[in-house]
């Protein structure tokens, strides 16, 4: 069940009131945190200073807003004016923003209200969460493994039913992957749906803010608030925001739907590939026509993706140097020092490493063979989607390659790390939107989670496939930790 | 300074090594540890190795993608007018500094290192 409406409507008949529904977000924040760590702070005071207004506005006569009272965790690389946006970083550490970003701006004017930041891989780095500079969080289902990244603290949230709805980032699958292990509904919208303006930047052609939610119409609910363009952000496009709720209630028989058999084989864990055929036939079931696509490129996307997201972030992230803001190194003794210093003792293992090699890929002599290189792939990338869609209306795909592994598995081999975002960054190349739905549980009792990825703007689309899913195929099982 | 824009090492299919790394490091600003060059070498010069898989794709007569990403978003107009609007203020933007001083940044000294 949908639990936005159902939220709204108690709130409208006066049933309840916000102040209650933020409280219980707080004390089952609060409550889970020891046992999670999803939250790196939960702003009790603003949070129900906020709700109060909410309750106050209420004059019974005039319409509500669309997420009136709705309790949100937000993803602690995302700017929320008066809470912190340390990124995961000690080089941030305690960083409060002065203005938030403009889909904070707008999920405040809808009515929502924020209750903290939440965890997640040192400046959206990771797959795992490992990343963290203030500690993993633990996925619900169960604590000994990861809950997937980099948006671990947002997907855990959700996840345990802390909040109905939270916002992550996603440059490689930091959205759809953390959703698939937690077992929640993770959409990555079309590069330009939603302004990027006050999200810390990572790699910028690829960064999008997603929303996690346990229902995909709930998802759908908090895209419809953020999408658009915004002045803040020349990439965000001027295109119309469809009405997302209505398409997702729409019947999906005759939509097609493209599987890429080749995505199937190697390296996929044998009860992830059982769980998508099954999810593929409950979708011939309900009317789907499958269809056969070839991606033939996917299988250099991960080399792609970490040439250019790691160019990206090196010049991204030159910007902590601690003369502005955030951490600085003490007593060095000339600036060149200081710069050196503080990133030394600010930044983790796996940004350095992400860092240098940005730097390498783009430094004199090497730009042409690697960056120029993976832009030329990444448009063949582009091009075996456009094809693919001429064919059918969404691709479904393994969310990642296995259900949640344990911590420490991949933590010395980045390369077996990066591999884990195989079925993800696809979508960040091309642009297009891509979401993950729960389609099952694994032996050892953890979720699963299929991917459907679209043309550019077909958001609605894929609300609607992934609705559509849930309603005939309920994940009937609970996380160990939850509320 | 100019001596650290140019990576010594020319040959772009090379293994990378501790010296390189080292390198690497000066030109991101980095200061790294022995134990951290010794750890970084060998893995970076794995996922080197593993993306070099893409010099076996045809790519002639391919247009790098840059820019917008979807049609939609590369025709959008992203000029806006020219008007004075109001920004943070100097008070607010260096409240975060870690050394501000007299309605400045104040940073270690910049020549002699």
């Amino acid at each position: 069940m949908s639990k936005i409406p159902e939220i709204t409507e108690a709130l409208a008949r006066g049933g309840t009131s916000a102040l209650k529904i933020t409280e219980s977000a707080l004390e089952a924040a609060e409550k889970l945190n020891d046992q999670l760590n999803a939250f790196l702070e939960i702003n009790r005071n603003a949070a129900l200073k906020r709700a109060g207004e909410i309750d106050k506005e209420a004059d019974g006569t005039s319409a509500l807003p669309a997420l009136n009272g709705i309790p949100i965790a937000i993803k602690d690389n995302i700017c929320v004016q008066g809470m912190q946006a340390s990124c995961g970083s000690r080089i941030l550490g305690p960083y409060s923003p002065p203005y938030n970003a403009t889909a904070i701006e707008r999920l405040l004017r809808a009515g929502a209200v924020i209750i903290g930041k939440t965890n997640c891989d040192e400046f959206a780095m990771g797959s795992s969460n490992e990343n963290s500079a203030f500690g993993p969080v633990k996925n619900p289902w169960d604590p000994a493994r990861v809950p997937g990244g980099s948006s671990g603290g947002s997907a855990a949230a959700v996840a345990a039913g802390i909040v109905p709805v939270a916002l992550g980032s996603d440059t490689g699958g930091s959205v759809r992957q953390p959703a698939a292990l937690c077992g929640v509904v993770g959409i990555k919208p079309t590069y330009g749906r939603v302004s990027r303006y006050g999200l810390v930047a990572f790699g910028s052609s690829l960064d999008q803010i997603g929303v996690f939610a346990q229902q995909a119409a709930d998802a759908a609910a908090v895209l419809q608030v953020m999408a658009g363009r915004d002045p803040h952000d020349a990439t965000t496009a001027d295109v119309p925001v469809p009405n997302y709720i209505g398409e997702t209630e729409k019947n999906i028989k005759g939509l097609r739907i493209g599987v890429a058999r080749a995505l199937l084989g190697e390296g996929l864990d044998p009860e992830v590939r059982n769980a998508v055929e099954k999810a593929i036939e409950a979708y011939r079931a309900l009317g789907a026509e499958i269809v056969d696509v070839d991606l033939p490129h996917a299988k250099y996307a991960i080399a792609v993706y970490y040439i250019i997201a790691t160019a990206e972030a090196s010049s991204n992230l030159a910007r902590y140097d601690g003369v502005r803001y955030g951490f600085r190194a003490e007593d060095a003794p000339a600036l060149r020092d200081m710069y050196r210093r503080t990133r030394d003792e600010g930044f983790g293992p796996e940004v350095k490493r992400r860092i240098m090699l940005g730097t390498y890929v783009l430094s004199a002599g090497y730009y042409d063979a690697y960056y120029l290189k993976a832009q030329k792939v990444r448009t063949l990338i582009k091009q075996d989607f456009a094809k693919a869609f001429s064919s059918c209306d969404a691709v479904l795909t393994p969310t990642a390659p296995t259900p949640a592994f344990r911590f420490g598995d991949k933590v010395d081999d980045p390369l077996a790390m990066y591999l884990n975002d195989i079925y993800t960054v696809t979508a960040n190349l091309a642009g297009i939107p891509g979401i993950s739905v729960p389609c099952g549980i694994s032996s050892d009792g953890l979720p699963i989670g299929l991917q459907l990825l679209g043309p550019d703007w077909s958001e609605g689309t894929l609300f609607r496939l992934a609705h559509a899913y849930q309603q005939d195929q309920p994940l009937n099982a609970q996380p160990k930790i939850h509320v | 300074m100019v001596g650290l824009l140019t990576l010594a090492i020319r040959n772009p299919l090379m293994p990378i090594s501790e010296a390189d790394i080292e390198k690497i490091a000066q030109l991101a600003h980095l200061e790294i540890t022995d134990d951290e060059r010794r750890m970084f070498a060998p893995q970076i010069a794995d996922i080197v190795t593993y993306v070099e898989q893409l010099n076996a794709i045809d790519t002639s007569g391919i247009e790098p993608a840059l820019g917008g990403l979807t049609p939609e978003g590369e025709r959008t107009e992203s000029s806006r007018p020219d008007e004075v609007q109001p920004s943070l203020g100097q008070t607010i933007a260096l409240e975060p500094a870690p050394d501000p001083a007299s309605g400045h940044f104040r940073v270690p000294k910049v020549l002699g290192s």
